[in-house]
């Protein structure tokens, strides 16, 4: 299958290897992928910060990158989320109605990286292999925004080596909550303190999710404290295997 | 009487009542987060509430059509909102009731302040009621010589606390045991000097204080939790059997009720009675229902008014995206769910509506200039949106209000220019390789400005990686 990849924006610019890893992981199970170069960023920011009109041509953008693709698959909740449930109501809200049908047209092939695994691509088990000791941090938007379930933790069930330990509260918020974490930066750090807590409770020597960003938040957390946790992509574990290099660079 | 409106429908008034923001969010919330009693609380009391709730909602096979019932049956009230008003108008005043209208809270508290006094009497007792303290009545009262009795547990302890309430439903949610002995023997008349910090004992003496107060006392305030139209019947559910007391014993019954409250018909307090006791203590049903009619002679009280409250309302009801705020029926759920709150505890939001209905209906209600913190108080983690029994999508109205508050100049500059960059590859590009060349500050963030430098308080700063994916992937 020919799939498009929405790397997002801070994938790209600080964790690329996460989008790294869904190329890797994608060309292994034996797809193709591309990565139209024109795109950049879903706008998700913008919106959530209350500049919606500023996100207009940003949705333009990714609708008219990622159109010509029947399939595009993003390794973030949140974007996907975005993609899927704000940007047509932002080029509807600007008047464009245009650009808002074909917006729900490219909403309707944009998967997060689990849906694509398992809805589409029909595979739970991807080979991969990972010898730690994992917690999963199922985020916010991937949990109630596109609703991906244990589709996840199914898929790290299958992982050779991976001894997965579950999150206590885990449906809890890491605190992140994009320009949130800065504008309310002290009941972030106190939400951020309680989902800690749990992680070391857990003895994991990983902490995975499906999201750079909340993974950004947890994992600065983490080292801040020395805790001795890493903080890892799913699309890192999944890419992993027995023989190739456990972490793409 | 006020009941034209002309151009825009008017916000909640300044200067009465209490749905405005004293200090932004973040300062409020920041006080908050250094109390370790509140914390501690809070923690356990939400998380107490949030199993219970769980566990029966659990039990119901049809709790998501009855959470669509609840939400169509609101939105079509809503849909035809003057209507249903006239309509309960009439059956009401058919009944025996009085029915006045309040365009907000000055006028609300005038009305009732003048129908007590035209009772002679100097104290009333009170049912716990949102409504009345949203628009300071109890302030009001109490500057016209007329004295105020909390008589729900929890409301008389912040009452008797000078205190301000911090739940919808458990108003001194963050007060413990031994706070509340020392409230009641400063404040409670006629309390036993020797009262120990045990439940029963604390209850014992407020259930002392209350009968006495109930038998003497020949008016009463109560809010609604509903009011049907079709039959006027007005409906106030609590569980600690004090609403039947206020509502039954007195001679003067004046109830305080926003107009959002109205149903359309009797059969549709089914869905709610069924919805709304789950939601919010977690109970199969609700202990004490107590519904009345306008005046049944002989029995009860033999003057009933009934006050309808606008204070913004309309102005609500005139947003398309906002106006599901008003469908709430203050179960608190979104409350108990909210990872924010949970930590903040009430007083944080400013107005007696916190947590993240308070987040979107108090800068509605006041125009969002007056609490333009507070769409921002929220991680926009979407908890309260599932725990809601009528589905109110609040996370979806915190980001429309968040368009809509004002914008501090320079976050609107970045945010243009953010735009602008990204709205250009090579631009974008450029600006990725100038980032991890430059390396502007170390991983604990020295020299970023606010409010980034808020990050790099807790959490370090990424490391920027060799190369981007873009990089990457050009290369390969
Ligand atoms: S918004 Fe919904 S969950 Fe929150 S108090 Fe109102 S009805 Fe309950």
């Amino acid at each position: 299958m020919r799939i498009a990849l929405f790397a997002t924006c801070l994938a790209d610019t600080l964790f690329p290897r996460a989008a790294i890893a869904t190329v890797r992981l994608l060309e292994r199970l034996g797809h193709e992928v591309v990565f139209p170069a024109e795109q950049t960023c879903c706008g998700q920011m913008h919106v959530n910060t209350g500049y919606a009109r500023d996100a207009v041509p940003l949705v333009r953008r990714h609708v008219r990158t990622f159109g010509p693709y029947d399939v595009v698959v993003t390794p973030s909740g949140s974007c996907a989320g975005s993609v899927r449930h704000q940007h047509a109501d932002v080029a509807a809200a600007a008047g464009d109605d245009r650009l808002a049908a074909r917006a729900a047209a490219v909403a309707g092939r944009t998967y997060e990286l689990s849906e694509l695994l398992v809805d589409v691509l029909g595979v739970e088990d991807v080979g991969a292999y990972y010898p730690h000791r994992v917690t999963y941090h199922p985020t916010c938007h991937s949990l109630r925004v596109l609703r991906v379930g244990d589709r996840p933790v199914r898929l790290l069930r299958q992982v050779r080596g991976l001894d997965l330990v579950p999150l206590p509260a885990a449906e809890q918020c890491c605190g992140f909550g994009g320009t949130f974490a800065v504008k309310n930066a002290d009941v972030s750090t106190a939400m951020l303190a309680d989902k800690m807590r749990h992680v070391l409770s857990t003895g994991a020597d990983v902490c995975a999710a499906a999201d750079a960003s909340c993974l950004m938040h947890i994992g600065g957390g983490l080292t801040r404290l020395r805790a001795g946790v890493r903080t890892v992509h799913i699309a890192e574990i999944l890419a992993a295997t027995e023989t190739g290099r456990e972490a793409p660079a | 009487m006020t009941r034209t409106f002309l151009g825009m429908p008017a916000t909640a008034p300044r200067g009465v009542g209490h749905l405005r923001e004293g200090e932004p969010f973040p300062a409020a919330a920041r006080r908050a987060l250094g109390d370790p009693q509140l914390r501690r609380n809070l923690g356990h009391a939400t998380t107490t509430i949030r199993a219970k709730s769980g566990r029966v909602i659990g039990e119901l096979p049809d709790w998501q059509q009855l959470r669509d019932a609840g939400s169509a049956l609101k939105a079509d009230t809503m849909a035809r909102l003057p209507e249903l008003l006239e309509q309960l108008e009439s059956a009401v005043t058919a009944a025996g009731g009085t029915v006045h209208w309040a365009a907000d809270a000055t006028e609300a508290n005038r009305i009732v302040t003048g129908l007590v006094r035209a009772t002679g009497e100097q104290r009333v007792t009170k049912v716990k009621s949102m409504a009345t303290q949203e628009i300071g009545l109890n302030e009001a009262l109490a500057a016209a010589g007329i004295e105020p009795v909390e008589t729900d547990l929890a409301e008389l302890i912040v009452q008797l606390g000078a205190d301000r309430p911090s739940h919808i439903l458990v108003p001194a949610i963050h007060r413990n045991r031994a706070e509340i002995r020392e409230i009641f023997l400063r404040a409670m008349p006629g309390v036993d000097p020797a009262l120990s910090d045990e439940p029963a004992a604390l209850a014992g003496a407020a259930r002392a204080y209350l009968r006495e107060t109930f038998l003497r006392t020949k008016v009463a305030v109560s809010g609604a939790n509903f009011a049907v139209a079709e039959t006027g019947t007005l409906a106030v559910v609590e569980s600690e059997g004090n609403g039947r007391m206020c509502l039954t014993l007195p001679e003067t019954l004046i109830t305080v009720m926003g107009i959002e409250k109205v149903v359309p018909s009797w059969r549709d307090l089914e869905v709610f009675l069924q919805l709304l006791p789950r939601a919010s203590t977690g109970e199969r049903m609700n202990p004490y229902t107590s519904m009345w009619t306008g005046v049944t002679p002989g029995d009860g009280p033999q003057q009933v008014h009934l006050v309808l409250l606008d204070n913004g309302r309309s102005a609500v009801l005139a947003d398309e995206v906002g106006r599901q705020a008003l469908h709430c029926i203050r179960c608190s759920a979104c409350l108990n769910v909210c990872p924010v709150y949970e930590r903040t505890g009430g007083h944080a939001y400013g107005s007696v509506y916190p947590g993240p209905i308070g987040a979107v209906l108090s800068p509605q209600l006041t125009g969002v200039a007056d609490n333009a913190s507070l769409p921002y108080a929220s991680s926009l983690c979407g908890a309260c949106f599932d725990a809601c029994p009528v589905k109110i999508d609040i996370p979806s109205i915190l980001v429309h209000l968040r368009g809509r508050a004002p914008h501090p100049r320079a976050e609107a500059a970045a945010m243009a220019a953010a735009a602008y960059v990204m709205d250009r590859p090579r631009l974008y590009a450029a600006a990725q390789r100038a980032a991890r060349l430059g390396r502007l500050t170390g991983r604990r963030g020295r020299g970023l400005p606010p409010p980034l430098s808020g990050w790099a308080a807790s959490r370090d700063v990424p490391e920027p990686p060799p190369a981007t994916f873009r990089e990457w992937w050009a290369r390969r």
